[in-house]
């Protein structure tokens, strides 16, 4: 038992969590019969609070709202997961991604996130702007446009064997690539 | 007898959309506001399993797309593999629903979009390491500044909204 509460604790394997997240497909489908899929949350947020008589914004939202009440919960779940099972250990990430984040200048790997980057100081700077600002457009924009992100492409389009989802799923990753190698070192090198 | 486009336009709505919403609500019977303590819990644990494998972490994406780890691809991989089967296995048995209801599965139409929005999508992904689901952890988490990738996310969603019929697709 003991053992089964440290390996709680220390960050989960790819085998454990992969299949977990698998699993919210089918644990979906049988309770309410609700396809997985979690940017639609952002669409409903514009239907419910501004409208502003698009015709993409009109519809039943209200019907929808189990996909709020679910990320709410992903949110309750972040809160419980960091402050009740914490990992004991310092966070441990490859040698050799530590090695090029430092030459774009990244300094601190303390934590899940580059605190030099994830404040709420950077956010008032034009590298926070392109960080959070330009960078979550980008995400709301593109998920909308392409029909859904990760969860509803990669997971649950690609489980109900969609190819669209498959083109959609790697266009996800040409645009990751192309940003993490391409225009990152250029945007860290301009500020 | 009205036309799809009459009534379309009587009611300023587009049917010719395959459905209204790419994660639709399926369930005929409604629901209360009890019923959906289930999903709370279902996005409670999903959130848990975000944290505790570090898939919230902008790190972890870096990783992912420098190819210096297999952890992502691990977790995207058995996940995908894992709803194969089980969407296979509803198929095949024709599982119901708990309230007795036939599953319903929709297919998706290629659209350009997916390539343009996927492209963007993944621009942005790298950049604030974050989907839309690893954001609601990312705050829960403490992350205070992603409130504001969160609001942004939310206007890019009302911005394509706005622009929908513009765009090529």
């Amino acid at each position: 038992m003991e053992h089964f509460f440290e390996a709680i604790l220390k960050p989960w394997p790819w085998y454990v969590a992969g299949p977990l997240i698998g699993l919210t497909v089918p644990t979906l489908l049988l309770i309410g019969n609700k396809s997985f899929g979690i940017s639609s949350s952002l669409r409903h947020v514009c239907a419910a609070c501004i409208p502003a008589n698009i015709p993409f914004f009109k519809y039943d939202w209200k019907k929808e709202i189990w996909n709020l009440v679910f990320v709410f919960g992903v949110f309750i779940g972040g809160i419980l997961a960091t402050n009740f099972l914490e990992n004991p250990n310092t966070f441990v990430l490859s040698e050799a991604t530590i090695a090029d984040l430092k030459a774009l200048g990244i300094k601190d790997f303390s934590g899940l996130m580059p605190a030099d980057l994830f404040s709420i100081e950077t956010l008032f700077t034009a590298k926070g702007f392109i960080f959070f600002i330009l960078g979550g457009f980008l995400v709301g924009f593109g998920t909308r446009y392409a029909g859904g992100c990760t969860s509803g492409h990669a997971i649950m389009g690609l489980s109900n064997l969609q190819i669209p989802s498959l083109i959609a799923t790697c266009c996800f990753m040409v645009g990751g690539f192309a940003m993490t190698h391409l225009l990152m070192p250029i945007i860290f090198r301009l500020f | 007898m009205n036309t799809v486009k009459e009534i379309e336009a009587k009611n300023d709505i587009n049917l010719s959309e395959p459905f209204v919403c790419e994660a639709p609500n399926d369930m005929k019977k409604p629901e209360s506001w009890t019923d959906n303590i289930k999903y709370l819990i279902v996005g409670i644990l999903f959130g848990i399993v975000f944290v505790k494998a570090e898939i919230i972490s902008w790190f972890r994406i870096q990783e992912m797309f420098r190819l210096q780890s297999f952890h992502m691809y691990g977790v995207i991989g058995s996940a995908v593999v894992v709803g194969m089967i089980s969407v296979f296995l509803i198929k095949r048995f024709n599982i119901k629903t708990i309230s007795g209801e036939k599953v319903e599965f929709h297919s998706k139409k290629f659209q350009k979009g997916q390539v343009y929005g996927g492209l963007i999508f993944g621009l942005g992904w790298a950049i604030t390491g974050a989907c839309p689901g690893p954001i609601f952890a990312q705050i829960g988490s403490g992350y205070v500044v992603v409130i504001a990738t969160l609001l942004s996310a939310i206007a890019g969603t009302w911005t394509y909204g706005l622009l929908k019929g513009r765009l090529p697709n």
